[in-house]
């Protein structure tokens, strides 16, 4: 296996708050990697750096070897990288199928963008078989704003699905939904990884990425302290020192 | 699944395809509005009628435009009125250049004066469209008067005297008609493009941008380049509206050619009406320009239409804040639910799933 993405010492300060300060994580392809750490340790600022939404100070990402420091989001995307937000972000005023729709991929000039439809047939049923799969179906003709926050969660993932992402990026998947909500989550992305989907998890629930995930990294402070296996991270004096110390918070707020 | 099932429980169960039922009444209404203004000066002899009509048609078709930029992406432009002043100079200055004398054969300079509209709105678009909300507001706001000042100062467009266009030498009777006709077409020509716009998928990235532009760029969208071309549309539209109103007034000012008024009228019809949906704008512009055309004719007071508009748009942001057309739908909908509950009977039991296709029909033509 080989690494599908690596980041190497990214540095990033907003002002005078140090984001990141040369964090360095890989990720394996077909692999599904845990990134946890308490609050404001720069989890989501690196998945912003990753796909083009922040530009970072210092460091580079690469992309199967490429550098794609620089690249913007909608070339982060059409590379290869999906990714969901943490405050979930649909389109409210679009229906449910259109939301879907939004991400589809094709190569075309502008000129054909502006003359052709939505959507062919086979991209709607594409659409339609991926809201299946997330539960979603009888929605379709809903406008997305009238979703609960959970079914937002389902549909941010299903419309990121459309476009068949080589690797998927989810900040906190598994945040504020009900626990049988979360169990289907989890088995959607363990179903997708089977299909070889590559995935990068940011997480508080300690117990969904410690199933879930084949390496953790621990993120303190802007910089990635400790990468291995589950089971070896969960023991490692480090990650109780830097960590354990506010897991009672995080459940708090979180779940 | 039964997690997610039990979970996907609306809060109001709304009707499977009731876009497409909507979708079929408004093209049914608009087709019959649009028979109906093509009769118009057919059955309306009078010239104080159909230079009302003129006026109209060309507000409908730029209402439209303006909409199908603005009303679909959320850039609120009060700038629009840069491309009705340029489509009016280009045709005005063309026709002086080329000697044309008045007659059809200048109404061919009508695309010709929107095609030099969606020129200018390329730089325009690209200062403007990198700033969001109120920036851009103001940043089109202060376009506007950059494009005022040059009318005024620059040689080729006369200064503050303006440019005189040919006269065509039409007998009063019928001497509307002509400008009736072409600002007709112009006005199908508006519907016809910006009803495909919405339809396609460039017409879906704009509504995105809307609704999130950045969630949208990380899915791909590239949103300076969807923005451009909506713009550059509104702005083909918008000037053929300027020519024509040129052609038909036979004199043009720049403070009346790129005109403050037109860039907050076109987005007041829109409101009125409905900003974002497809009838809104039409209907705004429908109603409010013949009221302004009256009310300054009637009383020859050039502003008491601006007193009307105030109150009317202050009663529908107070009673309907979505516009006519988004309101009206509501209460359709309202009243058919309404009759609904009444028919069915009121079993005490779990409420019946309505039956639902499992795949939507492809109402608005796939391809």
């Amino acid at each position: 296996m080989t690494d599908l993405l690596a980041v190497e010492n990214i540095s990033k300060s907003f002002g005078g708050l140090q984001a990141l300060a040369g964090c360095s994580l890989t990720l394996e392809e077909g692999s599904i990697g845990g990134l946890i750490g308490p609050n404001g340790s720069g989890k989501t600022t690196l998945f912003n750096v990753v796909t083009g939404y922040v530009r970072s100070d210092a460091g580079t990402v690469l992309f199967r070897g490429r550098p794609v420091t620089a690249a913007k989001p909608d070339r982060v995307f059409s590379l290869g990288i999906g990714r969901t937000f943490q405050l979930t972000r649909i389109f409210g005023r679009l229906t449910v199928l259109e939301n879907m729709l939004v991400a589809t991929q094709r190569r075309e000039g502008w000129l054909r963008s502006v003359v052709r439809g939505t959507a062919s047939a086979a991209e709607r049923a594409r659409a339609m078989e991926l809201l299946g799969f997330v539960g979603l179906t009888r929605l379709w003709d809903n406008p997305a704003g009238t979703l609960s926050y959970g079914q937002r969660k389902l549909l941010e993932l299903a419309y990121v699905l459309v476009a068949e992402p080589t690797v998927i990026l989810l900040d906190e998947p598994a945040g504020g939904i009900n626990p049988t909500l979360i169990g289907e989550i989890r088995d959607r992305i363990v179903q997708l990884n089977k299909e070889g989907t590559t995935f990068l998890i940011v997480e508080h629930n300690m117990e969904f990425v410690m199933g879930l995930c084949d390496k953790l990294t621990v993120m303190d402070a802007g910089c990635a302290i400790v990468s291995g296996p589950p089971a070896e991270v969960r023991v490692d004096p480090r990650v109780l020192d830097a960590y354990l110390g506010s897991v009672e918070e995080a459940d708090d707020d979180g779940e | 699944m039964s997690g997610a099932t039990a979970e996907v429980e609306p809060a109001v169960p709304l009707g499977v395809g009731q876009n497409a039922t909507v979708r079929r009444v408004g093209i049914g209404v608009w087709t019959v509005v649009l028979v109906l203004l093509a009769l118009f000066p057919l059955v309306v002899t009078n010239p104080t009628y159909t230079s009302i009509g003129v006026f109209t048609l060309i507000f409908m078709a730029c209402a439209n435009a303006w909409n199908g930029f603005s009303g679909y992406s959320g850039y609120i432009s009060l700038g629009n009125g840069v491309f009705y002043g340029t489509g009016a100079y280009v045709l005005t200055y063309a026709a002086l250049r080329l000697n044309m004398s008045g007659g059809w054969g200048v109404f061919w300079l009508v695309p010709l004066a929107g095609i030099g509209a969606a020129v200018v709105a390329v730089p325009f678009g690209f200062v403007a469209l990198r700033v969001r909300r109120h920036t851009f507001v103001v940043i089109t706001i202060a376009i506007f008067f950059v494009f005022q000042l040059l009318a005024f100062n620059l040689s080729f467009t006369g200064g503050s005297s303006g440019l005189t266009p040919p006269t065509p030498n039409w007998v009063g009777a019928t001497f509307n008609d002509p400008f009736y006709y072409v600002a007709f077409a112009v006005l199908v020509f508006s519907i016809l493009l910006f009803w495909g716009v919405r339809r396609s998928r460039f017409g879906l990235h704009l509504l995105a941008i809307r609704d999130d532009e950045d969630r949208a760029r990380g899915l791909g969208v590239k949103v300076l380049r969807v923005k451009m071309i909506g713009f550059v549309l509104a702005a083909l539209v918008t000037g053929m509206g300027g020519a024509i109103f040129a052609y038909f007034v036979g004199q043009i000012f720049p403070q009346f050619a790129y005109d403050p008024v037109f860039d907050v009228t076109v987005a007041l019809m829109s409101f009125f009406g409905g900003i974002g949906t497809l009838s809104g704008p039409l209907l705004g512009a429908l109603l409010l320009e013949p009221i302004e055309q009256y009310l300054t004719i009637q009383y020859s007071i050039g502003s008491v239409y601006l007193i009307i508009y105030g109150v009317l748009f202050l009663l529908v942001i107070i009673f309907m804040p979505r516009g006519l057309v988004p309101s009206i739908g509501d209460g359709m909908r309202r009243i058919r639910v309404n009759r609904t509950q009444q028919s069915a009977p009121r079993a005490a039991g779990p409420p019946v799933e309505p039956s639902r296709p499992e795949v939507p029909a492809i109402a608005d033509g796939g391809q």
